[in-house]
C-alpha cells in the first residue's frame, strides 16, 4: 500500500526536473539538432505551468516526452530541418506490419534519424533510443497506437533504405 | 548528453521571472552547518538545519513547484549576520502559521541581538503569562528560525532547554551575540 501511494505522489518539481532534464535535451537534439536547447526550455516551462494541475506523479516521464514532442513537431512545423525528407506517407497495410530493430541494430542507425520526417523521426527515436511503450508513444504524438507503430515501423523501413 | 550549467541557470531564471515557481529555495552554507532557506513571492518561509528533504515538506505547505535558484538577499544576510556584521535582518517574510504561533513569533521577532528572554516571558507579552509550555511549543515548530530568534528563549533558570538545530546550534548563536561567554 504504501509503495502504491510513493509511487503516485507528485514529487517536487525540482526533483522531477534533475531526474529528466538531461534525456529530454538528448530526445530533442536527435529532433532538432542545433535548435533543442530552445525547445528544450520551452518544454520545461509547459511542465512547470502544468505541474500545478497534475493529479498524480504517475508517467511523469512519458507525460515529458509528449510535452517535448509536441514543441519538436510545432518547431520542426514552424520551420523544417533543412536535410528532411517529404513524408511519402505510408499504405495502411505495409505500416501494420510491424517493423521491430533490436537495440544493437538501432545504435548503427541512429546517426540517419536526422533524415527522417518528423512524426517517424519521433515515433523511431521514442522506441528505440529510450524504449517507450507504444501507447506513450501514441500519446506524445496525439495519434492511435495503430498509428504510432506504423510511424516507428516506416521509420525503420526508411533508415534501411537510407543505409543502402 | 547533458544540460550546461549556463543552459540551466537560464531556465530557472525565466522559471522565477514567469511566476511559475510556487516556492524556492537555495542551500547556504554557514559555519554552524548547511542551511536550507526558501522564499516565496511574499518573502523567507523556510530556515532547516536539514537541507535532506526539506524539499518535500515545502512542496506540501506551498505547493509542488518547488524550485532551486540563488536567494542572494537571503545569503547576503545570513553571511553578515554570521561574520557578526548584522544584528538584525530586514527580509520580507511569508509566515503561514495559526494566530497563536503569529503572535508568539511577532514577539519572539522584538527580543534583540545579544539578549534573552524567558518562555514565561514571551508568554506574558502575548497575555498568556501561563502558557510558557506553548511558547515552547511554538519555539519548536518556528519555520524560520535564527531569523526569528527562537535561540534567544531560554529556561527560567537560564538553561538552554532545546533547540532544533541541537543545543550546541543554540549555544553557538548565542555565544556570537555575545549573550553568553565562550565555553
Amino acid at each position: 500500500m504504501m509503495e502504491v501511494v510513493a509511487r503516485e505522489a507528485i514529487p517536487p518539481f525540482e526533483r522531477f526536473y534533475m531526474h529528466h532534464r538531461d534525456e529530454v535535451l538528448a530526445y530533442l537534439r536527435r529532433l532538432l539538432g542545433q535548435r533543442a536547447e530552445d525547445a528544450w526550455q520551452e518544454t520545461f516551462l509547459r511542465a512547470l505551468r502544468a505541474y500545478a494541475r497534475l493529479e498524480h506523479g504517475r508517467h511523469l516521464r512519458a507525460w515529458v516526452f509528449t510535452i517535448a514532442t509536441n514543441v519538436a513537431m510545432d518547431e520542426l512545423r514552424a520551420r523544417p530541418v533543412a536535410r528532411e525528407t517529404v513524408s511519402q506517407g505510408s499504405n495502411g497495410s505495409d505500416a501494420r506490419a510491424a517493423v521491430e530493430l533490436r537495440r544493437d541494430a538501432y545504435r548503427e542507425l541512429e546517426h540517419l534519424t536526422g533524415d527522417l520526417p518528423p512524426t517517424e523521426r519521433a515515433a523511431v527515436v521514442l522506441r528505440y533510443g529510450y524504449d517507450l511503450p507504444y501507447p506513450d508513444i501514441a500519446a506524445a504524438l496525439g495519434s492511435s497506437e495503430d498509428a504510432a507503430r506504423a510511424a516507428a515501423s516506416s521509420g525503420v523501413r526508411r533508415l534501411r533504405r537510407n543505409l543502402s | 548528453m547533458t544540460v550546461t550549467a549556463d543552459l540551466d541557470a537560464r531556465f530557472r531564471a525565466h522559471a522565477l521571472r514567469n511566476g511559475l515557481v510556487d516556492v524556492r529555495y537555495d542551500v547556504v552554507d554557514a559555519p554552524i552547518g548547511p542551511l536550507l532557506v526558501a522564499a516565496t513571492d511574499r518573502g523567507l518561509c523556510r530556515i532547516s538545519f536539514t537541507p535532506e528533504g526539506a524539499d518535500e515538506v515545502l512542496a506540501r505547505t506551498f505547493g509542488n513547484r518547488v524550485l532551486r535558484v540563488p536567494l542572494d538577499d537571503v545569503r547576503r544576510e545570513l553571511d553578515e549576520y554570521f561574520e557578526g556584521r548584522r544584528t538584525a535582518f530586514d527580509l520580507p517574510l511569508d509566515l503561514r502559521v495559526a494566530p497563536f504561533h503569529e503572535a508568539v513569533l511577532h514577539e519572539l521577532a522584538l527580543v534583540p541581538y545579544g539578549h534573552t528572554a524567558t518562555y514565561g516571558g514571551l508568554a506574558a507579552k502575548v497575555g498568556r503569562p501561563r502558557a510558557a509550555r506553548a511558547v515552547g511549543t511554538v519555539m519548536n515548530r518556528n519555520p524560520i528560525p535564527i531569523v526569528l530568534p527562537c535561540h534567544r528563549i531560554v529556561g527560567s533558570n537560564g538553561s538552554l532547554t532545546g533547540y532544533g538545530g541541537g543545543l550546541h546550534v543554540k549555544r553557538a548563536l548565542l555565544e556570537l551575540e555575545g549573550a553568553l561567554l565562550p565555553s
